[in-house]
């Protein structure tokens, strides 16, 4: 039994990884076919020399520092409200938010734009989809900074308020300096998921935001150059990298 | 007290205008009807709820649903006994639950183009096959619902297994000893008295993985054929190609409705936090 549960577990694991790991293997072949030809970093060259490629990563970093900035920010201040005491609603809503299809979110968010160009003449662009993902991140902050606030426990600010802090010193000086791992890691978190969004980007972005997924999608659909297979692989130890270093401080 | 006010803030500012408002726009389009150049307007109706009934529309849903359902069921198949292996394991846990979440925290989209890498016409897998003279013409792998299935079972597989390694994990190993040294084979134990006592987990888990399924887009998008559509592609197609957003809004509301109830059925179930 215990031998069988082994060998499943290696054909689980290898059933995970394979498909990622021969991905980023054919990605270093020279040949533009499916068969193994030699060693070559033709591909990375290719991909860094497409200048639509480059324009999406550009777009997706803007894009995904504000985005993050933002919903860092008022995802810590949610967290930190909700831990103080907490909002059936509020909580219900980040829920739901979490549970909602993203291509709802997509044409929901879609919806409300258009609506509200109706009054104002603007169009979709760069800062909806910055608002977007602003929406769309706030309750992975949430659940990653209320994580970290319930194991560090209301003892530390209730004692430098006993000492004489006010409500506000106490958190600038007690409670956030101990948070700042897990908002770090919060921040990595929302940065990983606004970089990778699509479905929820092509609804809401305008012609001049073409983001990296978006580009991705396109190369996919058409199947044409393996340089799509160097910026997936790139993509993905660039992901795995945040998120190792997220995980880190989350445990500190 | 004050500051929590200000500290909460903008989170109800984030929930009114970008979570409720454009919730509301859509539930009202779904009672609107499609002008003639693919606005919105009056009469209010609930015509675009009966639609949904439409033999084209029900066999979407129903696919949908049954797509979900084969997910789920596998996900659960393959997770179990990974989640078993995992919980017994004592020095390198922390690993294989790293190495279950890794791909999982890597980008969906390359995940799912993964796939189409191995899967299509000149993919990895066509061509090896080709190459080692088993098969002389490329086998349709691609485009199809088996392809939607398993691009979903591979996108979704962690929220299955993490569920279940937490109770198992915090299961008394006695219990499994008492079983076999009352004469139960693994496989009764495992059956009988382990599986039982995971069910919490189990249905967490079912939960987690039916819900995103049920509402996905990229998958069946990429990997799928236009006999493979589900309910997630019907919206993007109202909102995109067909512009009749009062249908398509109708489609979104009833999605959502049944995430709704599934995730508060479960919420009621379950007092902890399942994250």
């Amino acid at each position: 039994m215990k031998r069988w549960l082994a060998v499943y577990a290696a054909a689980f694991f290898a059933f995970l990884h394979l498909p990622l790991l021969t991905l980023a293997a054919f990605s270093f072949n020279s040949s533009r076919f499916t068969v193994w030809e030699r060693f070559s970093l033709d591909w990375y060259r290719a991909a860094f020399r497409d200048p639509q490629i480059m324009g999406g990563v550009w777009n997706s970093v803007i894009i995904a520092l504000w985005a993050t900035a933002i919903s860092t920010v008022i995802g810590t201040g949610c967290a930190y409200g909700l831990w103080k005491r907490g909002s059936r609603l509020l909580t219900g809503g980040l829920y739901l938010s979490l549970v909602t299809p993203e291509i709802v979110t997509g044409i929901s968010l879609l919806a409300l734009f258009q609506w509200m160009f109706r009054w104002l003449h603007w169009q979709l662009g760069l800062y909806t989809v910055v608002l977007a993902h602003v929406a769309f991140s706030i309750p992975f902050v949430v659940i990653v900074v209320s994580a970290r606030l319930r194991t560090i426990g209301p003892t530390l600010e209730e004692a430098a308020m006993d000492l004489g802090a006010n409500e506000w010193q106490a958190f600038r000086r007690v409670t956030l300096p101990s948070l700042m791992p897990g908002i770090i890691a919060a921040a990595l978190l929302a940065l990983t998921v606004s970089f990778d969004d699509y479905v929820i980007t092509s609804m809401v972005a305008g012609v001049d935001s073409e983001t990296l997924p978006m580009v991705i999608y396109a190369m996919a659909r058409r199947g044409a150059s393996p340089a799509i297979n160097a910026i997936s692989a790139m993509v993905t130890v660039g992901f795995g990298a945040l998120i190792l270093i997220s995980e880190r401080m989350r445990e500190r | 007290m004050k500051l929590r006010r200000w500290f909460l803030l903008p989170a109800w500012l984030w929930m009114a205008l970008l979570f409720l408002a454009p919730f509301a726009i859509v539930l009202a389009y779904s009672l609107l009807t499609r002008g003639t150049y693919g606005g919105v307007g009056g009469p209010w109706t609930l015509e675009n709820y009966q639609r949904l009934l439409d033999p084209l529309y029900l066999t979407i849903l129903l696919r949908s649903f049954a797509m979900a359902a084969a997910a789920t069921a596998i996900c659960l198949a393959l997770a179990f006994p990974a989640a078993l292996f995992i919980a017994r394991s004592n020095r390198h846990r922390n690993l294989y639950l790293q190495l279950v979440m890794l791909p999982f925290w890597t980008s969906f989209l390359v995940r799912t183009y993964a796939w189409m890498f191995l899967l299509r016409d000149t993919g990895l897998i066509n061509t090896a096959l080709q190459w080692t003279g088993i098969i002389h013409g490329p086998l349709p792998l691609l485009y199809n619902n088996g392809a939607v299935l398993l691009g979903l079972v591979y996108g979704y597989l962690p929220f299955m297994v993490l569920p279940i390694y937490a109770t198992l994990e915090r299961m008394d190993p006695a219990l499994a000893e008492a079983a076999a040294d009352l004469g139960a084979r693994p496989m009764v134990t495992v059956l009988r008295i382990i599986a039982p006592l995971a069910m919490p987990g189990i249905l967490a888990g079912s939960v987690l993985v039916f819900i995103p399924c049920l509402g996905a887009y990229l998958t069946p998008d990429l990997l799928g054929g236009g006999r493979s559509a589900m309910v997630g592609n019907l919206v993007q197609n109202q909102f995109t190609t067909a512009r009749d957003w009062p249908f398509g809004s109708a489609v979104s509301i009833a999605l959502m409705a049944l995430v709704t109830a599934l995730l508060w059925a479960l919420l009621r179930k379950q007092k902890e936090p399942i994250a």
